[in-house]
């Protein structure tokens, strides 16, 4: 009888060994170093943003060995990625798979390489489900989550599938104790607007908000059961400025309607900045009409 | 699919069948409970050192013989003992090549977690060598596997997908990170302290 064992022990090796070659070391923090993953043949090299405590003196160990200084290109803390240019050195990016061909139960590697050679280790796909927003507002295109514990180091490397393509790049700081990937329509889009602005763009109007529920007249007429109850307004920002109140409850923004939290987090994308945005909300049992223009968000500063 | 299932299931019961007949339970001192492997079929046992530390040994086979064992030689710095019973014609563990694993291959570490007799946990290698981050000892070799090591599982083998021993279970370092001292540096030991009497009939020709 063939050993089957043997097989996909021999399998997994040679999948961590072809991979492993676009699997960099990134040197951004005093800890262990963390992982990166090659993203073009031009020296662009993406990572996880928490995994950098530092903007500068940042350096690539690539699978060869050579070490080279890399820039920091932009992060992004509400998906926690970055993107760091090197300094030279020819590097062989990796292929990338879409989710959408994963299953719950598939065999994966979590690949890193925060010492000198790449190190592994396995589980299967846990869970995989539709677009979820994180916890500091990034709009994430799958739930994709590994059943595996990431080593000290892991994050910023790929999980890949068994035929040795990357399914998504992995951190451990999105969801405290769970493995999960970050797929490539997420990473591909958040590298493309660093590369080309250095930050992602998020709308912002400087409210607090929470979810009430509507009196009945009311929700009969809107077709919603609740809406955002501003619990506080920033002085001098755009929702002061836009004639919002304490107490006011939106309902709807930009003719979307506003029944979660989420919903307003996932309205402030960065095509809204500078925009006139009518807004619909309760006030005193009537329905008022405002606009507000919202600005930039401001930088977050790096954080654990 | 399912078949190719059913034959990884029917792989891993035969190599855990096997190696289990080589493993040992090691208690010291009247308490404690380690593991270890059988590595010559006149007595000679193989295991940690901090298995051996609370004093007087005692060895029990699989068939349930409990035996005294003594301590041949054993070295705090590597973590390994070679202990000696009173015993003839023993199934000794078959050993794998630990120079040759790599990362993402499969093993297995067997012990007595908890002082649950036998019971086996699956990881991969996650990297093999002398430089790995975390790992305790300036320059010692060591496997890391993706498993929990527990109390017991010490001393007892990790075993390669062809379950064969590659590596002595020691330490954990870190968590899901379990650290083995590798088969080649068990045999230079043994080549050391012990000379060709190290040597188990019928394998290990070569003793590097």
């Amino acid at each position: 009888m063939t050993n089957a064992l043997t097989g996909l022990s021999d399998a997994l090796a040679e999948t961590v060994s072809k991979s492993g070659a676009g699997v960099v070391r990134v040197e951004g923090r005093d800890r262990v170093p963390a992982s990166g993953i090659i993203w073009s043949t031009d020296g662009i090299v993406v990572t996880t943003h928490h995994v950098l405590e530092r903007d500068e003196n940042i350096k690539v160990g690539l699978p060869e060995g050579e070490s080279l200084p890399a820039s920091l290109v932009g992060r992004d803390p509400t998906t926690d990625l970055a993107v760091l240019r090197m300094d030279g050195g020819s590097s062989s990016a990796l292929e990338w798979s879409d989710p959408g061909s994963l299953r719950v139960g598939h065999l994966a590697l979590a690949l890193a390489r925060p010492g000198r050679s790449v190190q592994a280790t396995m589980g299967i796909i846990g869970a995989l489900s539709g677009s979820w927003r994180t916890p500091a507002g990034g709009a994430v295109d799958h739930y994709l989550q590994a059943d595996l514990v990431m080593p000290p180091g892991f994050s910023g490397g790929p999980l890949v599938s068994a035929d040795g393509k990357v399914i998504g790049l992995t951190t451990s700081a999105l969801h405290r104790g769970v493995s999960l990937a970050l797929p490539l329509p997420t990473v591909d889009r958040v590298v493309g607007a660093l590369l080309a602005h250095g930050r992602i763009q998020r709308a912002y109007i400087g409210l607090g908000s929470q979810p009430a529920r509507l009196p009945d007249a009311l929700a009969d007429q809107l077709g919603q059961q609740t809406g955002l109850l501003v619990v506080s307004v920033e002085p001098d920002g755009p929702a002061e400025k836009g004639g919002l109140f304490l107490g006011d409850t939106l309902v709807t923004f930009d003719g979307n309607p506003l029944k979660h939290l989420d919903d307003l987090l996932a309205s402030l994308d960065g095509d809204k900045v500078d925009r006139s945005i009518a807004v619909r909300l309760v006030r005193g049992g009537q329905l008022h009409d405002v606009t507000v223009t919202p600005g930039n968000r401001p930088t977050r500063t790096p954080e654990e | 699919m399912l078949d190719q299932i059913n034959k990884l299931n029917l792989n891993l019961g035969e190599l855990v069948e096997n190696a289990k007949g080589s493993l040992v339970v090691i208690r010291s001192g009247g308490r404690g409970v380690g593991a270890g492997s059988i590595w010559h079929p006149s007595g000679l046992v193989i295991t940690n050192a901090h298995v051996t530390a609370q004093g007087s040994l005692m060895v029990s086979l699989p068939c349930g013989t409990e035996l005294p064992a003594r301590v041949l030689a054993s070295d705090k710095e590597q973590d390994i003992a070679v202990l000696e019973i009173d015993a003839q014609d023993l199934p000794v563990i078959e050993l794998g090549d630990s120079k040759g694993l790599a990362a993402g291959q499969w093993v297995m570490a067997m012990g007595h977690p908890l002082g649950v007799h036998g019971a086996v946990s699956k990881g991969v290698v996650i990297e093999v060598g002398s430089n790995l981050p975390e790992a305790p000892g300036n320059g010692r070799e060591w496997i890391a596997a993706s498993l929990s090591l527990r109390p017991g599982h010490s001393g007892g083998p990790l075993l390669d997908a062809r379950g064969r021993m590659v590596g002595i279970n020691t330490i954990m370092a870190g968590p899901n990170v379990g650290l083995a001292v590798p088969v080649h540096v068990v045999k230079k030991f043994l080549k050391e302290k012990l000379g060709s009497r190290a040597q188990p009939s019928g394998q290990l020709s070569t003793v590097s």
